[in-house]
């Protein structure tokens, strides 16, 4: 099938979350990507789990599955002499190279985009690191923790009994570096777009902490020019509240959506006041205010009010779980749960995509590849070597 | 080469979002050379133009408004009121001049305008048109509405981030412009397909989705293991220490992740060498894993001793992952974002001198803009009208006094 980004072949040395999540992006869009491991333990994500009944098998990961459906799989051992030589091979027919080691390390390998430029010079190569390729930080280490604690995001919330003696919170799961993938994957595809026109090969620095620095733009920068905006925070009522079952989110920013909440409410006797006459006043008595309606939240479940909510026009919305979402009628609707079938892990249900392309639908074209399941593929079928110079690669631990 | 040569050179974007998501998503791309034309009016304002969830109503007039001017750089504003006829009118006629629609009402209210994708087919074979909406726009909850908590909540974000025996957190407006992020991605794919065959396409993007996209494993464990994500703090299932300890001075905090047995030798080793480092609950991985309470307790005595710079500074230097929390106030002032140069200086007319995060990505041959200051409202009526739509002066003048374009 026709895909938006059929054609287009994609290059990946990358290990963990943010790099995969960049090439998974382009792959099930069509993009033929070949993913690149050290042979023997692959990316540190097939190590990671979480694993079918917590037994650790790195063919069954499911951090791993998820973030490299659509892949081909082969290993490479780059620091061996005719690793090399095979690597630059593969850049040679490749439109994009993503990359996520250290700064220096490519360089260090003799793999610089200074060389790999000189191999293909419309080369697109992305490097997606913590920090960025300059800089004091550029050699710092870091997980996710750190990259996410860095950007500002862990010092911002909503929530409004924030106690402010536990430390700030990272964002859940490895939420930071999907971000720095999705990042890298829009600037890949705009020199990408560009090349396409017979534009210029070229090297983009994705640093993670600067794209989570972007996501927040508007905090950041109304903390950076004004200190006296954490002061001026005002409650607006409503938000994350407790109900029967668990917890809601109910939001009302518009006199429209402030009177539907009402409405929803039954138009209680205490919201026909002075005090709730403006989201000034509101604001002003917020203390007073919201606790009457946290009362009546108490009193409904989540699935009540997310459907009352919305049937008066007052954005309303349950807190899910992960199994909440997986039942939840609308995404069964639009089918976007897809079922991928793994040689080794067998049938799951995936993420499929948020986005609907009416002409060119998201695809997982196939399950993650097994550690080196496309080898004599790539190396015997696309770069002609012989079984036999396979076969001394394998047993000198090139590949 | 030619200074002046951007990735997205001469694709042209006409913007009906509103809020944060959609205008993030353009936001990029003009970063990346697009030419965003926003489509606005005094009948239908940018709520960001007079407030924000964060600070309440708080903007002086709809052109002083820091918040939009920090999502809306580096775009152009026509003013064209929508229940007008001819503003309809109009509006097809620079989708025809256009590459990219994007719009983020509510489902069915571009339809009902008559500017829905059919009809823009109709005039524009090969224009790509977005629709980003809270849970998309098929399906039985495809009218509900949303901002970003409600999509963190939705799409299962919330539920894991927080501290286990707390509530949950909804997070930051991040959550809306990792919407727009996926967006941008979505467009991009678009105009690649149509550069090679010629075709433009029609994309309904939810925003829910979007975020469950950023947890999979979560829901592949679920798939898995038929076992529901909780809430985890800071806390990691394989690392200790990995957590945010507090340090000297008010209200400042630094994060250290330990992951391998050689980082904890050198941790060790950095600190001094403590006793309690030496304590047979740290002996080895699984028991730090299953003491992390006590050890963060310990840690936590070490650094609170110290700056977070100068935690950062001592374990950096032995090979241990460990920076300062950053609060908002405090990006922009690190050395290395400011060696970085990631915040630039604008001169708005009515907010004055502004420091903005600039673009999140540097492109050696081809690079993103520059940041410019977000539109006044109806700013580049002229040069669109005028220039761009070859009116005749007398007729613009006559939208404007119809409330055409107002």
């Amino acid at each position: 099938m026709e895909q938006a980004l059929s054609g287009i072949k994609v290059l990946e040395y990358c290990s963990f979350v943010s790099g995969p999540y960049c090439s998974k992006l382009l792959a099930d869009l069509g993009a033929e990507v070949i993913k690149v491991e050290e042979p023997g333990t692959g990316d540190a994500a097939r190590h990671r789990g979480p694993f079918p009944n917590d037994s650790p098998d790195p063919e069954q990961s499911s951090l791993f599955l998820y973030l490299n459906t659509s892949k081909l799989g082969i290993t490479l051992n780059l620091r061996s002499p005719a690793a090399k030589k095979v690597f630059k091979e593969l850049v040679k027919n490749t439109d994009a190279l993503i990359e996520d080691t250290s700064p220096s390390t490519m360089k260090d390998l003799g793999l610089g985009y200074d060389v790999l430029k000189e191999v293909n010079p419309s080369l697109v190569m992305t490097s997606i690191t913590p920090y960025g390729q300059t800089g004091p930080y550029r050699g710092y280490r870091a997980h996710h923790l750190n990259i996410y604690h860095s950007s500002g995001q862990a010092r911002f919330s909503y929530s409004m009994s924030q106690d402010s003696a536990l430390p700030p919170v990272k964002g859940g799961g490895f939420l930071g570096d999907y971000d720095a993938g999705l990042s890298g994957a829009v600037a890949t595809l705009a020199a990408l777009f560009k090349h396409i026109l017979g534009g210029p090969g070229q090297h983009i620095d994705v640093s993670r902490q600067e794209a989570l620095i972007s996501l927040d733009r508007i905090d950041i920068g109304s903390f950076t020019n004004d200190i006296s905006m954490v002061e001026r925070r005002r409650g607006m009522l409503g938000g994350l509240m407790r109900c029967k079952d668990g917890y809601v989110v109910v939001l009302a920013p518009q006199q429209h959506q402030w009177e539907a909440m009402m409405n929803m409410m039954g138009n209680p006797e205490w919201s026909k006041g002075e005090k709730c006459k403006d989201e000034f006043a509101r604001s002003e008595h917020a203390s007073e205010l919201q606790p009457l309606i946290n009362e009546w939240m108490l009193q409904r479940t989540k699935k009540e009010i997310y459907h009352l909510g919305q049937s008066f026009g007052c954005p309303a919305a349950p807190v899910n779980s992960t199994a909440d979402v997986f039942k939840s009628p609308q995404m069964k609707e639009r089918g976007f749960f897809a079922d991928i079938v793994h040689s080794r892990a067998g049938r799951l249900s995936y993420p499929s995509a948020s986005y609907k392309l009416s002409e060119t639908p998201w695809q997982a074209n196939r399950a993650a590849p097994l550690l080196g399941e496309h080898n004599q593929e790539i190396y015997c079928g696309r770069l002609g070597l012989s079984d036999q110079e396979l076969a001394e690669m394998k047993a000198s631990g090139v590949i | 080469m030619n200074m002046e040569e951007y990735p997205l050179d001469g694709i042209r974007i006409v913007d009906f979002t509103w809020a944060w998501a959609g205008p993030y998503a353009n936001l990029l791309l003009a970063l990346l050379g697009a030419e965003v034309i926003k489509v606005e009016s005094l009948k239908r304002l940018d709520h960001t133009r007079l407030r924000s969830l964060m600070t309440g109503p708080t903007m002086g007039s709809p052109d002083q408004s820091t918040v939009f001017n920090d999502i809306n750089l580096n775009k152009l504003s026509l003013t064209l009121n929508l229940t007008k006829p001819r503003a309809i009118e109009v509006a097809k006629e620079l989708v025809k001049k256009a590459d990219v629609v994007i719009q983020n009402m509510r489902p069915g209210v571009m339809d009902r305008l008559g500017l829905g994708y059919e009809a823009l087919r109709e005039i524009k074979p090969d224009i790509i048109m977005l629709s980003s909406s809270a849970l998309g726009s098929t399906g039985p909850e495809g009218n509900y509405s949303g901002y970003a908590p409600t999509f963190a909540a939705m799409g299962g974000m919330a539920y894991i981030s927080g501290y286990p025996d707390k509530e949950p957190s909804t997070l930051s407006g991040a959550i809306d412009t990792r919407v727009g992020t996926t967006s941008a991605f979505a467009i991009l794919a678009a105009l690649i397909y149509r550069q090679r065959t010629g075709k433009g396409q029609n994309i309904d993007l939810s925003s829910s989705e979007a975020i469950s996209c950023l947890m999979g494993e979560a829901f592949l464990d679920y798939s898995m293991n038929q076992r529901v994500k909780e809430r985890d703090g800071n806390d990691d299932d394989v690392m200790a220490p990995h957590g945010c300890y507090p340090c000297q001075g008010e209200n400042c905090w630094v994060t250290i992740a330990v992951s391998t047995e050689d980082e904890w030798q050198a941790f060790c080793k950095a600190l001094g060498s403590p006793d309690w480092t030496e304590d047979s609950r740290f002996a080895d991985a699984p028991s730090r894993q299953q003491n992390r309470d006590e050890l963060h307790r310990l840690l936590s005595g070490w650094t609170i001793k110290h700056t977070d710079y100068e935690v950062t500074e001592v374990l950096q230097g032995a090979g241990v992952a460990a920076i300062p929390t950053l609060r908002g106030d405090m990006v922009s002032k690190d050395p290395h974002i400011k060696e970085r140069g990631l915040f630039e200086e604008i001169e708005h007319p009515e907010l004055g001198k502004r420091l903005v995060v600039g673009p999140p990505w540097r492109l050696s041959t081809t690079p993103a803009k520059a940041p410019r200051p977000a539109p006044l409202i109806g700013e580049h009526n002229q040069y669109v009208l005028g220039e761009l739509l070859g009116m005749a002066q007398s007729e613009i003048d006559r939208l404007i006094e119809e409330q055409v374009v107002y």
